[in-house]
């Protein structure tokens, strides 16, 4: 997409498409000499299984929607008429289920491999922002295909999520019953969601083109964080990337077929098997795993407002990154202070995680979890507005490699020790 | 500065320690681990005991029809594979010995003379039918409690099949000291809060087994754990076996990939 190009349209029919729409040219441009560096590992495999899941959920989510009712009397049923009676209705949808876990995953992967590599800076920061945006994306759409079975949980985790709206000041309750449809979540509430759940995917595929895009013309990022300069730094596209994600995707998918055939409903909460009832609450809802550490977030600011801030603050925080790192090095290869706090945020992510998958009274060793939770939350800003910027300043960085060339064919002293 | 820090983290080290002089109204009701039915359907390659289930639908259909519904399943779910195994003159047997609501007849009338409702015998088409019209007369035949249906039972409950074996299993023990089991309930540590609506469905001998197997209460319990099982989850064997196959498939493709990767890799380095 980016540099001049290389394609040479060799018959007679591929130079009359080439005058008229270059779409080879721009395949062969973007995925066969595209130069890539050649130090990218296993890490830099997760934009393609990315790609792939989102196929996957599109695929299988279409099939669904052949045969899913979008009624809040129906729903519950015609999944469960998917799961017996629809040929290999229980594929699909198992991993349409199982799918989303993996995408938020791989995806999770994906941005902590951006952080660590300061993939997000100069001249990539469109590049993280497109993601962040697909993040938010991704995470609208899961949210509202979790409500569409119409479980116990699908109901109760819309009436929490869709309630946060009403902390909104003099037009809260007025927003709500808008996102509502009603006065509570109910028919209309389903059916809007299930239109929003088909919709937005196909705008994720899109904003994943810019992505894409906005990949290509800086060209990828490295795990030394160093720009290429010479043409010994990358190697095409094809064969080299194409079968080196092959192989890892595949890997992938064998993890993912392992809870698609033998656990199925691992990341599932059995709540979710009995029908929505909007007259029995659940003794603790839960959101899937990958919503938790927000809701842990949420959960542990005791004022509703300021919680729904503090949530909405964590996922805004992630658009300013990009001008938030002073550093001049991209890669926690060469920040020993950087990549100690790096991994410390990582933890936290998890402990985060973990306290929203308690109930809110839960407490570990004596510790009540919510103080871990606030604790949490309090570093997980702390990381991003105060160490950030000050750690690119004071941080001493150590000496990066010349090229990635020489790094990657081993002249001595070059490579770091990693 | 002192003389107030004392009293007060004196204050609060009772505080904290309050709970534990558990007293004897705070016991802990949160219901006790699932006992393990060690089924043979549990592992990669475990598939449902067939006798067992056959056992279990009768248990179910003897016991548990009277309260409880299995509305997913239908009766030709009882001769498809990975089932009971029942064959399709069994199913069409069972499906007739149903009566569910006839359509109209043709003067367009759904009562006979007496007020009754017409019915017809069920067909392998059908759904189990209910045991109540409606859940208001399921409440009105259980003191206001409303028996769950049972056809994803094992998929709606922490612990599955485990669970259900132990509900079914557990109503044979005394209840602990200072523990009162509330009026109209009955006692099961299994049950969270211990203290559960439905008596205790199962007694030996409750039903007669056809192959000889002797019908204690962990025996029936068992197999209708069994069943129950199948119900939730009619797909598992077919799951399991194409997931073998899948996996082996994607085993093979990966070693084929990392030999290409090598082999594409190995003249840069």
């Amino acid at each position: 997409m980016s540099g001049p190009s290389t394609y040479n349209p060799k018959s007679g029919f591929e130079k009359w498409i080439d005058q008229r729409l270059p779409l080879p040219r721009l395949m062969h441009d973007t995925m066969q000499t595209f130069p890539t560096p050649r130090n990218l590992n296993i890490w830099y495999t997760f934009g393609g299984i990315l790609t792939f899941c989102l196929g996957v959920q599109i695929l299988t989510g279409v099939v669904l929607a052949m045969h899913y009712v979008a009624n809040a009397g129906m729903a519950f049923d015609s999944v469960e008429a998917i799961m017996r009676d629809v040929n290999y209705g229980w594929l699909m949808r198992y991993i349409h289920s199982n799918g989303a876990s993996m995408f938020f995953l791989a995806v999770y992967i994906h941005m902590f491999r951006g952080l660590y590599y300061g993939s997000y800076k100069a001249p990539r920061e469109l590049l993280w922002i497109i993601g962040v945006f697909i993040y938010l994306l991704m995470m609208a759409t899961a949210f509202f295909g979790y409500v569409l079975p119409w479980g116990q949980m699908s109901f109760w985790g819309a009436t929490v999520i869709t309630n946060l709206f009403s902390a909104i000041p003099l037009v809260g309750t007025q927003i709500a019953t808008w996102l509502w449809g009603d006065f509570a979540v109910g028919d209309a509430t389903l059916n809007r969601f299930f239109s929003l759940h088909y919709l937005l995917p196909f705008i994720i595929a899109g904003v994943v083109g810019l992505h894409v895009w906005a990949l290509h013309v800086p060209g990828n990022n490295n795990p030394l964080g160093i720009d290429v300069k010479s043409p010994q730094d990358t190697v095409p596209f094809h064969p080299y990337y194409t079968v080196k994600d092959a192989f890892y995707l595949c890997l992938f998918v064998l993890l993912f077929a392992v809870f698609v055939f033998y656990a199925p409903n691992f990341f599932g909460n059995p709540d979710n098997y009995v029908q929505a009832n909007p007259l029995v609450t659940p003794p603790d809802i839960v959101p899937e795993w990958y919503l938790l550490p927000f809701y842990a977030m949420l959960r542990s600011i005791p004022n509703k407002l300021m919680g729904v801030l503090v949530m909405g603050g964590a996922i805004v925080t992630l658009f300013f990154i990009p001008w938030l790192d002073t550093s001049r090095v991209r890669s926690c290869r060469f920040r020993p202070l950087m990549k100690q706090f790096f991994w410390a945020f990582a933890v936290v992510c998890v402990i985060l995680g973990y306290c929203g998958s308690q109930s809110v009274d839960a407490a570990v060793a004596g510790i009540p979890l919510i103080w871990a939770a606030r604790l949490a939350t309090f570093y997980y800003f702390l990381f991003f507005w105060i160490l950030m910027p000050i750690i690119g300043l004071i941080e001493t960085p150590k000496k990066l490699p010349t090229s990635i060339a020489q790094s990657v064919l081993g002249e001595p002293a070059a490579a770091p020790a990693e | 500065m002192r003389s107030t820090a004392l009293p007060l983290g004196l204050a609060l080290g009772l505080l904290v320690s309050a709970p534990e002089l558990t007293p004897a109204w705070a016991l802990d009701t949160a219901r006790l681990p699932v006992k393990s039915g060690d089924f043979s359907f549990n592992g990669p390659f475990g598939t449902y005991d067939r006798a067992a289930l056959q056992r279990g639908f009768q248990v179910y259909k003897e016991v548990c029809a009277a309260c409880h519904g299995l509305d997913h399943i239908a009766f030709h779910n009882l001769d498809e594979a990975g089932g009971p195994g029942f064959t399709e003159p069994q199913a069409k047997a069972i499906a007739a010995g149903y009566k569910l609501p006839a359509d109209p007849n043709d003067k367009g009338e759904i009562n006979d003379d007496k007020g009754n409702r017409l019915t017809r015998p069920g067909i392998l088409a059908d759904k189990f039918p209910p045991p109540f019209p409606n859940e208001e007369a399921a409440r009105a035949n259980n003191s206001g409690m409303l028996p769950p249906d049972l056809s994803m039972i094992e998929k709606a409950r922490e612990g599955g099949a485990d669970y259900v074996y132990s509900i079914a299993y557990g109503f044979n023990m005394a209840p602990p000291k200072g523990f009162k089991v509330t009026d109209g309930k009955y006692y099961n540590p299994y049950f969270e809060g211990w203290n559960i609506a439905m008596p205790p469905p199962l007694v030996d001998n409750a039903v007669t087994y056809s192959d000889g197997t002797k019908a204690t209460v962990a025996q029936e319990a068992h197999d209708v754990a069994t069943f129950l099982a199948w119900a939730s989850d009619t797909k598992m064997e077919e799951r399991k076996r194409m997931g073998f196959a899948v996996l082996i498939f994607l085993v093979v493709l990966s070693g084929l990939l990392f030999a290409a990767y090598r082999k594409v890799w190995a003249d840069l380095h």
